[in-house]
This record gives C-alpha cells, sequence and structure tokens, in this order.
C-alpha cells in the first residue's frame, strides 16, 4: 500500500498550495483578459491577443508542473550547482545573442513567442543558496561582534553566501539593464536572516537605507549633519559619560554623516529616469506626465473601483488606456478598478496565504535544504507582492517587477511555477528522508 | 547546535510577522483610497469620458517675400463612440448625411471591428461640408455617440507650384504601423515640401478627455483637464520660392511641356521650379476631390501631370553639356583660348558625324560655344579621353567621368526635395557590355562629347551647373526653403560649398565670354537678348528618339555679380534658341526688373500650344 502511495505522482503533496496556485493563475488569465478586452477579438483562443498567449503560458506552465513533480527530489539537491551555473551562462549568452527590447538585450525569441532567462535565475539561486548554506556545519555568524582579527573567520561563509547573491544581481542589472529583477535578489536576505544573519549586520543595514531616504527627503544635507550632530550631543546627556562610549557616539556620528554625504553622492551619479522615480516617490516632485503618470494613473483606477468594483469588464480607467502596462505589471490596477476593495484584498490575501502557507510548510521540513528552499520561495514571492502592489497604489517607486501568478507574461509564470513547484515536490518527499 | 536551531526557528515569528505587518499596511492603504479619498472618483457614473485629439496647426509656408503660398482651412469629422449611440436618431442622422440605413449599418460595424472599438471614437463621416457641419452642430444632441472632431485642410492662395508643395492625404496603415506618432486617419505629407518637412510641418498633436453627460454634451474637461496635452503648432516654413517669378513661368510654360529651375548661385535657393503642365493644388486638399482629380491625372498618361519633370525626367543635356567639356579640357591643359579646329558641317574624323549645322568654318574656342559647334566637341572629348598622360583610353575616359561627376551629374544632387533622380553618366562597365571588351574607342562614343548618347541629366542638375559656372567653381546644394520656424533654422549641408573639378577663374572667364557671345549678333540665341542685361547662355537640343527634340537653354545674368541662374526645357519644341531661350529671358527681366519690355515675345510664348501626342520616356537607364 504504502509503494502504491509513494509511486503516484500526487503522494505527499500538499494539495492546499496547488488549490491556492491553480485559483491566482485562473484570476490572473481573467484580468488579463479584462487589461486588454477588446470587442474584435472576444475570442478567448486568439492567438493574437495577449489573453489566447496567456492561455498557451498556462498549458505550459502545467506540463512544467507535472513534469517538477515527476523528476527525483534528490535531483534538484544534486544539480543545484549545476542550474545555478547553466542560468548564469544562459543570461550572460542572452547578452549576445538576444533580441533587443525597451533597450535592453535580456530576451530569447522563438517565433511570436519570447522567453527571458533572468526570471529562470530565482529559482537556481534559490537551489544553489540552499545547497550552499545546508551543508555548513553552523550555516553563517549568527553574533554581531566587530573584532577584525575575527572578521575573516566568522564571516566567510557569509561572504560567499553573499556573492551567490550578488553575482546573478550584478550580472542582470549590469549586462541586461533589468533593474527590478535585479533588485528581486535582495529577497534573499530574508533567507539569510532566518539562517543566522546577525540581526546586527540586518540593524546596520536597516538604519543605512532610513538615514539614506532621510537624506533624500530632506534635500538639504547640511541640515541633516546638524541634526546628527545634535543627536550625537543629546545621546552624549544621556548615557554615562566615559571614553568608551564617547568614542561609540563618535563613530557613529561620522558613519551616519558619510551614509549621508554617500546618498548625495549616488543620488547625483543615478540616471535621470532613476532620480525621477524616487522624486516623485519621496514627494519631492509632482510630475504628472512623466514617471509621476502611471502611479497617478494606476492610483486613480484603483481608487475608483470603490467597495465592489465597476464589474467585470466595465472598467473605463483601463479601458481607455490610461494605464501603462495594464497586462504585465499594472495588472493590480484591473483588479481594483473591476473588483474594488472587495477583489483586491481577496488578491493580496491569496497571495500572503500562500506565502504563509509556504513558511508553515518549511518549517516542517527535516533537511535544511528543503527548508532554505521553501523560505527562498517565500521571500520572493513576498518581495515580488510587497513591491509590485506597493507600486501600483504609491508606496514603492516604480520598478517593473510582475505580480506573482496574476501578470501576463510566459516567463514570469514559468519561472514562479518552477520556483513553487519544485517547493512542493522537495516538501512531498520529506516524509522520505530518514536522517 | 540544536540550540542555536531553535533560537533560530524564532525567527520564523518575525519573517511571518512582518510579512503580514506590510499586507495590513497595503489594505488600509487600500481602504483609504479605494472608499475614503475622493478625489479618485470619476464624477457621476452616468458620465462618459471622451478622448478627442487635438490636431495641431500644420505649419503655413512663405515664398523669399513673405507671401503665403499654403495656409489651413478649418474642416470637421464626424466620429463615433459606437458603444454610446443608444437612442440615437438614426434615420435622422441618415437623412442630413444623405445615407441609406444599410450604409449607416456598415459604417457602424466597422467602427466596431479592429483596429476600431465600440468603446472608442473612430471617424463616422469625413471632412463634412460647412452646411452639413452647420446642420448637424444644431441637432447634435439627438445623436448619441456622435461628436465633431476639427481638423484642417490646405488651402492655397494662388494655384501655384503644386509639384513643389506636394500634397498632404490620410497617412497608410504601414507607416501608422511603423511610427507611433500616427494614428489611422491621420494626415501626413505626401509629397514635395509637404513630405520632406513633415515632422517641421506637423508640429505636435495633443489630447484633450472631456466629460458628456447624458444629453451628449460636453460638460467639463476631465480632472480639469489635468491629463491633457497641448497640441503644439507645426513650424513656419520660410521658402526661398519667389511666389510672382514661379507663377510667371507657369504661365509661360503653359501649353507646353517641361520644366524650369531657376536659382540664386551665390546661395543655392531655388527661386522657381516649374513642371508643365501642372495642376491646381487645391484639387488634392480634400479627400473626395483628391480622389477624384487623382483618376483624372493618373489617367492622362501623355501629359502626366503628376509626374515632376524638374527632378525627375531625365534628358540628355544636349548642346549645353559643352560647357563642361570646355572647362574640363582647358584644366586638362588639352585645349587653350586659340585651340581651333576645322568644321565641315561635321565631325570630319568619323565621316562628318556628328553633324554640325552652318556656322562660317571653323572656330576656336570662345566662338564654338557662342555658335555650339558639334565638330569642335567632338575634338576636344577625343583630347581629353586620349590624353598622353593616360595610356590607356579607358583610364582617360575614367578621367572625364569623375570630373563631369565634379559638375553634378550622375548623383542625387540632394535637395530638400524628395526624389530627385541622380541623371546618368555612362560607366565603363556599360559600354564594355554594349560593345565588348577592347569593341570601343573615343570616336565610339564622341556623341558624350556633346551631350547626346546615354548621357542624361534632370533639370535640377543643369542648372546646378550653370551655379558652378556662375560661381565659377563651386556651388551650394539647391534647396527651396531657406529657414524653418521663426528661428529660420537652415540645414548646414546647404551652408556647405561644393567645389567642382576646375578652379581656375580663367578658364572659367573663357566659357562665360563665350555664353556671352550665344546672345550677341550670330550667336544661337541672339533673338532672345536683353537691352540692358548682360545675359550668358547656352542653348542645346536634346535629342528625343521618340518624337520631335527637346528644346533646353541655361543661362545666369548678370554677367557681373550673378543673381539668378535658370535652366529651360521645352519638349518638342526643337531647337533651344527658339522656345526656351526667350522663355529664360523672360524670367530673367521678369527678376531682375519686376517687369518684361517684350510683350510680342512674351505673347508668341503664352499662346504657344506645343503640346502633341509624343510618349514621355521615364526610365533610368542604369
Ligand atoms: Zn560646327
Amino acid at each position: 500500500m504504502q509503494s502504491r502511495g509513494q509511486n503516484s505522482l500526487f503522494y505527499g503533496v500538499d494539495r492546499l498550495t496547488i488549490l491556492l496556485y491553480v485559483i491566482m493563475v485562473l484570476f490572473g488569465w481573467l484580468n488579463i483578459y479584462a487589461a486588454v478586452y477588446n470587442e474584435a477579438h472576444s475570442n478567448i483562443f486568439d492567438m493574437t491577443q495577449k489573453y489566447g498567449k496567456q492561455l498557451l503560458w498556462m498549458a505550459g506552465a502545467a506540463v512544467i508542473a507535472f513534469s517538477v513533480l515527476l523528476i527525483d527530489a534528490d535531483f534538484f539537491t544534486a544539480f543545484a550547482y549545476v542550474f545555478y551555473g547553466v542560468m548564469i551562462v544562459a543570461n550572460i549568452l542572452v547578452r549576445l545573442v538576444g533580441r533587443e527590447i525597451k533597450g535592453s538585450h535580456s530576451w530569447f525569441e522563438i517565433g511570436d513567442f519570447r522567453l527571458q532567462p533572468a526570471e529562470f535565475i530565482k529559482f537556481s539561486m534559490a537551489l544553489a543558496l540552499a545547497k550552499f548554506l545546508s551543508n555548513q556545519q553552523i550555516a553563517i555568524n549568527t553574533q554581531f561582534r566587530l573584532r577584525w582579527r575575527d572578521l575573516v573567520k566568522n564571516y566567510k561563509n557569509t561572504f560567499i553566501a553573499l556573492a551567490i547573491i550578488l553575482i546573478p544581481l550584478v550580472l542582470v542589472k549590469k549586462l541586461q539593464d533589468e533593474t527590478g529583477l535585479a533588485l528581486v535578489f535582495i529577497a534573499f536576505f530574508i533567507v539569510l536572516y532566518r539562517e543566522g544573519l546577525s540581526v546586527g549586520v540586518l540593524m546596520i543595514g536597516m538604519l543605512v537605507a532610513i538615514l539614506f531616504v532621510v537624506a533624500l527627503v530632506v534635500a538639504n544635507t547640511m541640515s541633516v549633519l546638524i541634526s546628527l550632530g545634535v543627536l550625537a550631543l543629546l545621546s552624549f546627556l544621556i548615557i554615562p559619560r566615559n571614553g568608551k562610549n564617547l568614542l561609540m557616539v563618535g563613530l557613529v556620528f561620522v558613519m551616519a554623516a558619510g551614509v549621508v554625504l554617500g546618498s548625495n553622492y549616488v543620488y547625483k551619479k543615478l540616471e535621470p529616469h532613476q532620480k525621477d522615480r524616487i522624486d516623485v516617490l519621496l514627494g519631492n516632485k509632482k510630475d504628472l506626465k512623466g514617471v509621476g503618470y502611471n502611479v497617478d494613473q494606476s492610483k486613480k483606477a484603483i481608487g475608483s473601483g470603490g467597495f465592489f468594483g465597476k464589474g467585470y469588464l466595465q472598467g473605463t480607467q483601463t479601458k481607455y488606456d490610461f494605464v501603462p502596462e495594464q497586462e504585465t505589471d499594472f495588472i493590480f490596477c484591473t483588479v481594483g478598478e473591476e473588483w474594488g476593495f472587495f477583489g483586491s484584498t481577496i488578491v493580496i490575501f491569496l497571495e500572503l496565504f500562500l506565502i504563509l502557507r509556504v513558511i508553515f510548510l518549511s518549517e516542517r521540513q527535516r533537511s535544511s535544504f528543503s527548508r532554505i528552499y521553501g523560505y527562498g520561495v517565500a521571500s520572493i514571492l513576498f518581495f515580488h507582492l510587497a513591491v509590485n502592489i506597493g507600486m501600483t497604489i504609491g508606496l514603492m517607486p516604480v520598478i517593473g517587477i510582475p505580480l506573482p501568478f496574476f501578470s501576463y507574461g510566459g516567463s514570469s509564470l514559468w519561472s514562479f511555477t518552477i520556483l513553487l513547484f519544485i517547493f512542493i515536490k522537495l516538501d512531498a518527499n520529506r516524509l522520505l528522508i530518514l536522517r | 547546535m540544536s540550540n542555536v536551531n531553535s533560537h533560530l526557528a524564532d525567527r520564523k515569528y518575525f519573517i511571518g510577522g512582518f510579512f503580514i505587518l506590510v499586507v495590513i499596511i497595503y489594505i488600509v492603504r487600500l481602504f483609504y483610497i479605494q472608499l475614503i479619498d475622493d478625489q479618485y472618483k470619476i464624477g457621476a457614473d452616468k458620465n462618459a469620458l471622451r478622448r478627442t485629439t487635438e490636431y495641431a496647426v500644420r505649419g503655413y509656408i512663405f515664398d523669399r517675400k513673405g507671401k503665403i503660398l499654403v495656409y489651413n482651412e478649418p474642416s470637421y469629422d464626424l466620429m463615433i463612440v459606437p458603444r454610446e449611440t443608444k437612442g440615437c436618431d438614426t434615420l435622422g442622422l441618415c437623412a442630413i448625411l444623405e445615407i441609406t440605413k444599410e450604409e449607416y449599418l456598415k459604417r457602424i460595424k466597422k467602427a466596431c471591428q479592429h483596429p476600431n472599438s465600440a468603446r472608442k471614437e473612430s471617424i463616422f463621416e469625413k471632412q463634412l461640408s460647412k452646411e452639413t457641419y452647420a446642420i448637424l452642430q444644431e441637432k447634435l444632441f439627438r445623436f448619441k455617440g456622435f461628436f465633431f472632431q476639427k481638423r484642417a485642410i490646405r488651402k492655397y492662395p494662388k494655384p501655384i507650384a503644386a509639384h513643389l508643395m506636394g500634397y498632404v492625404g490620410e497617412v497608410s496603415k504601414e507607416k501608422a504601423k511603423k511610427d507611433p506618432y500616427y494614428r489611422e486617419g491621420d494626415y501626413i505629407g505626401k509629397s514635395g515640401i509637404e513630405l520632406s518637412y513633415e515632422e517641421a510641418l506637423r508640429g505636435q498633436k495633443g489630447v484633450q478627455y472631456q466629460i458628456t453627460d447624458v444629453n451628449n454634451k460636453t460638460v467639463g474637461r476631465y480632472m480639469k483637464g489635468k491629463y491633457d496635452t497641448l497640441a503644439i503648432s507645426g513650424k513656419p516654413l520660410y521658402s526661398s520660392i519667389d511666389a510672382e517669378l514661379q507663377e510667371y513661368g507657369e504661365k509661360l510654360m503653359r501649353g507646353k511641356k517641361g520644366a524650369i529651375v531657376a536659382i540664386e548661385p551665390s546661395t543655392g535657393e531655388i527661386l522657381c521650379l516649374i513642371s508643365s503642365p501642372t495642376y491646381d493644388p487645391n484639387s488634392l486638399v480634400s479627400g473626395k476631390e483628391r480622389n477624384k482629380s487623382f483618376a483624372r491625372m493618373y489617367a492622362d498618361t501623355i501629359n502626366v501631370p503628376l509626374f515632376n519633370r524638374a527632378l525627375t525626367a531625365m534628358y540628355p543635356p544636349g548642346s549645353t553639356f559643352k560647357l563642361i567639356d570646355a572647362l574640363i579640357a582647358q584644366n586638362d591643359g588639352v585645349i587653350n583660348r586659340s585651340t581651333f579646329y576645322p568644321c565641315q558641317m561635321g565631325y570630319p574624323p568619323m565621316g562628318g558625324k556628328p553633324k554640325c549645322h552652318s556656322h562660317g568654318g571653323g572656330k576656336s574656342l570662345v566662338g564654338s560655344i557662342a555658335v555650339s559647334c558639334n565638330s569642335y566637341y567632338s575634338y576636344v572629348f577625343r583630347d581629353i579621353v586620349d590624353q598622353r598622360k593616360y595610356p590607356n583610353f579607358v583610364d582617360g575616359y575614367t578621367h572625364w567621368r569623375d570630373m563631369v561627376k565634379t559638375f553634378g551629374p550622375g548623383t542625387r544632387l540632394g535637395t530638400d526635395l524628395p526624389y530627385d533622380k541622380p541623371g546618368n553618366v555612362p560607366s565603363v562597365e556599360y559600354y564594355n557590355k554594349v560593345f565588348g571588351k577592347g569593341g570601343w574607342r573615343s570616336n565610339t562614343i564622341v556623341s558624350l562629347g556633346i551631350g547626346q548618347a546615354e548621357l542624361t541629366l534632370v533639370p535640377l542638375q543643369m542648372a546646378n551647373v550653370v551655379a558652378i559656372i556662375a560661381n565659377k567653381g563651386f556651388y551650394y546644394t539647391p534647396h527651396c526653403i531657406k529657414g524653418v520656424g521663426k528661428e529660420k533654422y537652415l540645414d548646414p549641408k546647404f551652408k556647405e560649398k561644393h567645389y567642382a573639378g576646375v578652379q581656375k577663374q580663367e578658364y572659367y572667364d573663357i566659357v562665360i565670354e563665350g555664353m556671352e557671345g550665344a546672345l550677341q549678333p550670330g550667336g544661337t540665341a541672339f533673338a532672345s537678348r536683353l537691352k540692358d542685361i548682360v545675359v550668358c547662355g547656352k542653348t542645346g537640343t536634346a535629342q528625343n528618339p521618340h518624337g520631335k527634340d527637346h528644346a533646353v537653354f541655361l543661362a545666369f545674368a548678370p554677367k557681373e555679380n550673378p543673381k539668378i541662374v535658370i535652366a529651360c526645357l521645352v519638349e518638342n519644341a526643337g531647337f533651344g534658341g527658339v522656345w526656351s531661350a526667350p522663355i529664360v529671358t523672360l524670367l530673367m527681366e521678369k527678376y531682375l526688373k519686376g517687369k518684361t519690355d517684350r510683350p510680342e515675345i512674351e505673347k508668341r510664348i503664352m499662346e504657344a500650344n506645343l503640346i502633341n501626342g509624343s510618349i514621355l520616356i521615364t526610365d533610368d537607364i542604369d
């Protein structure tokens, strides 16, 4: 009986995860149909239209999902680095032979269909990181200690893990100029945190980020520096005045000042369109014709939805092509306009539920490889969710990344399918691991 | 280790908690923008949003004295949004537009089909007449889903310069697909200046979003016009054309086929460019009329009025080409002022071919130009090609060809008008093909020396050759727009001097002396001389294998400090001195003095009708 069960394709798979996946992909397609709806081409199988093509991509995703479930789970563990290597080579190759679209060489083209290899780095990086971290005695440094002679010894693994994350990031940004995709890899810091990256390092990172933003918002470097100085003096009044504390406060002040000046320098070095995005988000600039236009149109489409929305196919904002890229990165606008607060909330909860489910499943793994991989999946999905929806409601800068399982596009759908189903397979296999 | 792991396992709560926190923030934000903040709501639900395109005013074109050559007149298209036509008085609309119900339904169907859409606006009826527009405007409330789109059509105060101006028409499907600026139904320059200066003339169209109420009435701008973009008017063009000269030239060419090009040599500015027969440019401005005019003009295969002869008809230059030979030969040192050649009513070495006319025996250089001796230039051509410094006559021929090309023939001049042809200076390969390698000598092709055989130029190039002579060695690329926009921008390529292969002033002086002689007693164009202006010219007869020869005359005036050069070609008119020379000198009088003193010649030219049934050959001879 047991052997019959083990041979079954669906033995041990988490049906709830698959159900969530199917619901989202189908609901996503309904919204793509609405976003590009056109009376003349209402046939859903019309391959000249994006909803027709998406049906093909979905069929392909189903084939991929079944294939992944058929493959032995150990295969993914054994070939983790190979996947990683192959994807890096593919991403260098696409720069050389790929087709140029909107200024970046990042697509392979087969007939009418296009694939973007950068999307597929996600699962291979999750595999590689999982393999590397699960091989270590103590994965990465668990303490925050600034002792220089210990630094190399203690942080060696941290550095290798960082390298695994940063190499594809730099590659995708430098070679293909896909900023959005490159930033996705930041999500892996959540994985590092779960596996022991010290809170100190994360805190420093966050502080730097906050100071960076403050310096840009205030726009007046001098006033930030002065208030930092005042803050340092004030803290000096509160804490005991001894030599060590004096040194610490001084050190923190110098570092903070460095970040402030650095942020100014980096900002000046940014490309004009990148500056615009930051300025619009921070409210330094009202630009309704350029970058701000996208966000404003998007907010308006969503805002006009009300509680229950205008009804399926009844959206006027999206129908009048006010919203750019409404079937890909801005698909959430169609949801917001036609399904209202009610539908938007459901979509966000569906995504969140899937992510929390993946975390829950990760925590029940006996193999650290599976757990780490699971966290990789959850982090990537969360990063996409947070940035994509944050962008459409004006809480994040406009960074072109898709909403998982909803946005139009074969590359992203297939990449998320592979990502998720490898985890489902690993999870299904957990009972067979004796270790 | 397990201790560490269990300690780390707590981190799942932080991670999960963080995810949930972010989602809660987002949902609060959604709650705010979807349910509380009103600024994102669109007015009342029954109001519809309508997008109208605001077309930019197409730039005017002025002549060199500031007279308007073309301006715009408003015109209205009737637009439709099919989805909004519920409750429309269909029969009433059909009656006003004078269409049947079937036609109405057909158009509705078209408006719903790709690339149109029932939700989006498309054109229902183009360019309404003023009367129809007035009636419709009054009753528009009855025709739900319909509205007007303001457009403009071109208007020409005088029916001149049709070929130069070109025309404006609807953009082709292919172009609309390729260029994202254009949508189907947009207007675009199709030929002439309208085509080559399209980007400057068209300006930038704008978009307006308007709210309409249930009565199909516009009640205001959507979001107070926040998303509207303003149209930016097209730039005016300041052309170098002299409208008076152009009009006068067109009058002179009435009843004749041919072309006239006049250039100001010191700048390369085109003063007039005439292709005859011509047509009224106003006949091509509005859609329906244009189709009729086109059908009529395409059908006219005898006169081919749409064909711009000045730029695209390639004619043999005839004797006018002797000017270039004379310059090259002097430059090569094979002849000089005193070089004398005999003439026995033809070229002696080839048994009297090519033939010559009686002009009182042999001539020296200056005289040979004034009387246009064919024998003289057969000798000159042979002298150039067979010079001793080239061991092989093929090299000599290549040298001659290269020198000729420095005067313009054989390559497109690169003017600012579209579609000009390069003309033809036959290549060595061509003759090897015709006669076989080694099967030809300088004497085989000696008629090239007198501008016949396969040698062809377009009238614009002929005028440019005279400009080089008037300037004694250089030219500016001919152009008809001297300033774009208020800043009067001129492309730097039109300010660049191009140098011909002959540079010595005295060689030009000798040729000019001969050209002056052509309008003196004994010269070929003596009858067309002017009392008070020294005109330097050269007659030519372009051989026409299909009928009577074409008459050519090239000239510039005045001799000192030339102000105008003109090339004139009249098809099937025979000898250049009879028809082309008087036309050229009349134009010079008009341009230099503002009036003409020779009413009897003017009358003879204007009343002459030389159009017979000959067929125009327009094929390239490459
Ligand atoms: Zn002679």
